[in-house]
């Protein structure tokens, strides 16, 4: 009862001051909506990273030669034939290498730079991609060296949205290749959109093919290199066994020995998924920490104000103690007081930032900031815990207050 | 809550000779202030028995020590040495929690500038030492308190739209609500014009003649003296007269007289010791 007796204290009180609790409101209002909205972009983002990454494939270890790495190699076919091998890498089910570049494409009187990606017959498979029309080439056109494409979806709206596209002749640097196939929709996710391209936006052709009539590169023992090499895992048990074969095959390959680092980079979805997570959690709380300063800007303002409230009823308090109010009591009514301050503030905010993040998702379907009701929870909590840290200096001092001097307070 | 009141033994209460319990019963007490080197000794040794049903002034000079006696007396403050009981309760011996519990159980405040809560209706303010006290029922207790004197149909009003007297009676409604063990009022008509005064002092003499209210009044004004049954005279820290007043006054019955003839024949000997002309 006396809770309910000292909110309705604290809302008169309150009310009859309205500029001043609604300025000091304002405070905690601007900080819980910047936490709210900081913290729910924040999330949207890493699930908007995540759900990319989760499309790759499961259990695939990717093996490249990171450019920014000095004695980094590139990898061959014949790296691949050893990463192949069942003896040395038993964990691998599909073994995968896959060579990208742009080059300049005309088809049916159209020209553009294309993405091209040299893979071979196992790319549907790794990549969870169907092919809607048409067929994917063999594994007879990929040792035949087969002038074969078969198109992403963007690409088949490009080149050929008035003509169907299977049989058509397109020229890829002027070398002519067969449209055979078609390829569904991804979606603009996956490990092509993350290693910086559109996976519907491609044109895909035989490694073989790409490597000898597309590309002149060579390594230099005179083979030619591939980009990376996606091996799938039999399991998910078996990622880690995976990477660590791989990595223990490429060692023995390049014979490097036991006190150099690898020149080459195995890497994992897992892996991948918790760098991502490590570093859009940070990101999030980095933002969060930068909102959590205005919330303490929010909550000296409140401490400011309740000082100002104490020492304004300052007989008040002396008429309350004198009535039997024991020191308690009157802790307990300012900080109610206090809180009540914080948590309307916090409200505001609370439905400021539900409406920004609609606002947000509608005018930009790609990012789904919605809030987490954990998200509210958490911040209601932390409004009361600033109503009850900045709002106890001043309660403790009123309920300190010596009642005889209160009551003489002019 | 009411454990204190059990704790260590009890006190034998004092009677007088009508066999009236003495409600506070204050041996020797003294206080002493440091104020920055200087000891103020503002009581020096006061003796003070005042039994249920009376009706008590206390007066004096200013820097007599009757501030820091009403202060001992509400339980505000507590004597540097001396015992003083209240109701059977040695209060001296009190902490903060237990002071605030004998003042919402024991004593009523009555105060010059009337201390209502600005913003709080009538019915409000009569709840408050309820409310402290974790009573039940306290609406009605507050209605019946405010219907005691006068202001049963002003119950939703607000101290704004009280006149000075109606704020002074809302805030003895608020004394006497818990059933205190006695009013304690500090100079209560002091900022009252002469009619509201009256109104006010018909209202304690009426609670103390009907329902035996012990009151006790803080004053230094003869004029409110005379109203009350017994006079307490101190000077500079101790009680230099202590009589009963011959015929009290009734409130509204006699004109107040010019500030000369005040204190005339007032008493039913002279009280006093000091210079007389300090009085006039």
């Amino acid at each position: 009862m006396l809770i309910l007796e000292n909110i309705r204290v604290a809302l008169s009180a309150l009310n009859a001051n309205k500029l001043r609790s609604f300025l000091t409101m304002v405070g905690i209002t601007i900080g819980v909506t910047s936490v709210i909205i900081l913290v729910s972009i924040g999330q949207a983002l890493e699930s908007f990273v995540i759900a990319g990454f989760e499309n790759i494939g499961s259990n695939l270890v990717v093996v490249f030669a990171p450019l920014v790495q000095s004695n980094s190699k590139l990898l061959t076919l014949n790296e691949v034939e050893a990463l192949s091998d069942v003896f040395r890498v038993p964990d691998a089910l599909y073994v995968m290498p896959q060579d990208n570049m742009n080059r300049q494409v005309v088809a049916n009187g159209v020209e553009y730079v294309s993405r091209i990606e040299g893979v071979d017959v196992l790319y549907p498979t790794i990549f969870n991609r169907d092919v809607i029309g048409g067929r994917f080439f063999t594994q007879n056109e990929v040792d035949g060296l087969a002038r074969v494409a078969v198109l992403g979806q963007k690409m088949v709206d490009r080149f050929f949205s008035d003509t169907f596209p299977i049989g058509q002749t397109i020229r890829i640097s002027g070398v002519r290749f067969t449209v055979i196939g078609v390829l569904s929709t991804e979606g603009g996710e996956g490990l092509t959109t993350f290693l910086g391209g559109d996976a519907d936006d491609i044109i895909v052709v035989p490694i073989t093919t790409a490597q000898t009539r597309l590309s002149g590169e060579r390594v230099i023992t005179g083979e030619r290199p591939v980009d990376f090499v996606a091996i799938q895992a039999r399991s998910s048990d078996t990622v880690k066994s995976l990477a660590d074969q791989i990595r223990q095959t490429l060692r023995e390959e390049r014979n490097i020995s036991f006190r150099d680092e690898d020149n080459f980079q195995v890497v994992t979805q897992s892996a991948v998924l918790d760098t991502l997570n490590q570093i859009t959690a940070l990101l999030t709380l980095f933002l969060s920490l930068l909102a959590g300063i205005s919330l303490i800007v929010g909550g000296i303002g409140i401490m400011n104000i309740m000082l100002v409230t104490v020492t304004e009823r300052t007989r008040e308090i002396g008429l309350r103690k004198a009535t039997g109010a024991k020191n308690s009591d009157i802790l307990l009514q300012f900080l109610t007081e206090s809180m009540t301050l914080s948590l309307i503030g916090g409200g505001i905010g609370i439905s400021i930032a539900l409406t920004l993040a609609f606002l947000v998702t509608t005018f930009v379907p790609d990012l789904d900031v919605s809030v987490k009701f954990t998200t509210i929870l958490l911040v209601v909590a932390i409004s009361m815990s600033i109503g009850v840290f900045f709002g106890a200096y001043p309660a403790n001092r009123a309920s300190k207050l010596n009642p005889i001097e209160a009551l003489r307070y002019e | 809550m009411l454990k204190l009141f059990k704790k260590g033994k009890e006190p034998e209460i004092l009677r007088d000779e009508l066999g009236r319990r003495a409600v506070i019963d204050i041996r020797q007490i003294t206080k002493m202030y440091q104020m920055g080197d200087v000891e103020v000794h503002a009581l020096r040794g006061v003796d003070l028995q005042i039994y249920e049903g009376e009706f008590v002034s206390i007066m004096g000079p200013s820097g007599s020590g009757k501030s820091t006696l009403m202060y001992i007396l509400g339980a505000l403050d507590q004597p540097t040495n001396g015992a003083y009981y209240l109701d059977g309760v040695d209060v001296s011996k009190l902490d903060e929690k237990q002071l605030a519990i004998i003042r919402n159980k024991k004593i009523g405040f009555v105060f010059q500038s009337f201390n209502l809560l600005k913003r709080t209706t009538a019915l409000r303010q009569v709840e408050l030492p309820l409310m402290y006290g974790g009573v039940s029922g306290r609406t009605k207790k507050a209605k019946a308190a405010l219907e005691a004197v006068g202001l049963g149909k002003r119950l939703d009003h607000l101290p704004s739209e009280l006149s000075g007297g109606q704020q002074q009676r809302v805030a003895i409604a608020r004394a006497i609500v818990n059933e205190p063990a006695m009013i304690l009022a500090d100079e209560p008509t002091g900022n009252l014009d002469s009619r509201s005064g009256t109104e006010v002092m018909q209202i304690f003499q009426t609670m103390n003649r009907e329902k035996g209210i012990t009151t006790v009044f803080v004053t230094h004004d003869p004029w409110i003296a005379r109203h009350t049954n017994r006079v307490i005279m101190l000077r500079d820290g101790v009680v230099v007269a202590d009589r009963k007043v011959a015929t009290p006054l009734v409130a509204g019955e006699t004109e107040r007289p010019s500030e000369a003839e005040e204190l005339e024949g007032v008493f039913q000997e002279v009280y006093y010791g000091g210079k007389e002309e300090e009085y006039n």
